[in-house]
């Protein structure tokens, strides 16, 4: 990590404030205006649009790892995705990946 | 019939049933200020983020983004995208706590994650008729308690995670997370969609700056589930006709 004091803390008012804003918009300045309806569209798919894409690079080639493919963490990843499919709980699907990823260090390792 | 006793009443409905949640709230709250240790940030920044930020996604996404040594605006950007979700909820909630004071409706705000909208969006549903003073006290129930955990649980992940040796694979507990909330939120064929035009994208834009190809990946993303959601209800409009 190479940012400063400063720089993190601007990160984090930044986020912050922009969070706020999103939280806050209908409620309180734009008021009960209903959204369109092609903005609530795209709304829906956020977090599937954004998270995805973020996790596909990090089970490929972990950093832990210096970006080599790592057998356990790819199970660990295959688990907790099948347990969540599976039982739609993500605690479930939490527990199931943190098993499967020290079964895998131990057995890989 | 707005009294101070059905305030109460609807204060605790509140606190009861979010309840649960705490089981959901808490791990990712260890898991989060672990994380953040993990990526070398000072325990003063990781509480900076669960308090002054207060959403789990996006705060483990902005650490991670950290992590890698992406420039502070795509940390922001990419971070925000993921809360952008927050505005829908902020619609929703509008009719129903509009009419409340301004600093109050502020607080609504502040407090307002996955967990509280969707506690409070599914009580104004079965009962539309509670005034809003009740409704108000319904939300702050809800609130009271997912609310705290989740910073106190930030501070003790932050404070144990930096005492844990790598071999325990701390890393992965940001992959793990992630995966596991994105499971059961694979619905439709939309969501599957999304979800898969922003893996295939992110992964052939890897090459980019640390978080420009997943931005791009995101917003291609988006629209594809917005358009396989139009391109579905087409086709069932047409099998009914």
């Amino acid at each position: 990590m190479n940012y400063s004091t400063i720089e993190i803390w601007l990160i984090i008012a930044a986020l912050g404030a922009g969070t706020f804003l999103l939280r806050y918009s209908f409620l309180g300045l734009i008021g009960n205006r209903p959204l369109p309806e092609w903005a609530l569209r795209c709304l829906r798919y956020t977090p599937v649009a954004v998270l995805p894409g973020l996790v596909a690079p990090l089970v490929l080639w972990p950093q832990a790892t210096g970006g080599a493919f790592d057998p356990a963490r790819m199970l660990a990843a295959g688990a907790t995705l099948a347990v969540g499919l599976a039982t739609r709980n993500t605690l479930a699907a939490i527990v199931a990946g943190l098993v499967a990823l020290y079964l895998g260090l131990f057995l890989f390792s | 019939m707005q009294t101070p006793s059905a305030n109460r009443s609807a204060f605790w409905r509140g606190f009861r049933q979010g309840l649960p949640f705490l089981l959901v709230i808490i791990p990712f709250g260890l898991l989060f200020g672990v994380a953040a240790a993990e990526a070398g940030l000072h325990i003063t920044a990781v509480m900076g983020f669960s308090v002054l930020v207060l959403a789990g996604a996006s705060q483990f996404t902005a650490v991670q983004l950290i992590g890698e040594n992406a420039p502070a605006v795509l940390v922001v950007v990419t971070a925000l995208a993921v809360n952008l979700r927050m505005a829908m909820y902020s619609a929703s909630l509008a009719p129903h706590l509009g009419p409340a004071p301004a600093w109050k409706r502020a607080l609504v705000a502040y407090c307002m994650i996955d967990q509280s909208y969707t506690l409070a969006a599914q009580d104004y549903d079965r009962a539309p008729d509670q005034t809003v003073a009740e409704k108000l006290a319904y939300y702050g129930g809800a609130c009271s308690h997912v609310c705290p955990a989740w910073v106190a649980a930030t501070w003790v992940g932050a404070t144990v995670g930096q005492a844990i040796p790598p071999e325990f694979a701390l890393d992965f507990a940001i992959p793990i997370t992630f995966l596991a909330m994105l499971a059961p939120a694979m619905r439709t064929l939309a969501h599957v969609a999304a979800a898969t035009v922003s893996v295939a994208l992110a992964l052939v834009l890897a090459f980019l700056p640390s978080g420009l190809g997943l931005l791009v990946a995101a917003v291609a993303a988006m629209a594809t589930g917005a358009q396989v959601e139009l391109w579905v209800a087409r086709r069932r409009a047409a099998g009914n006709a």
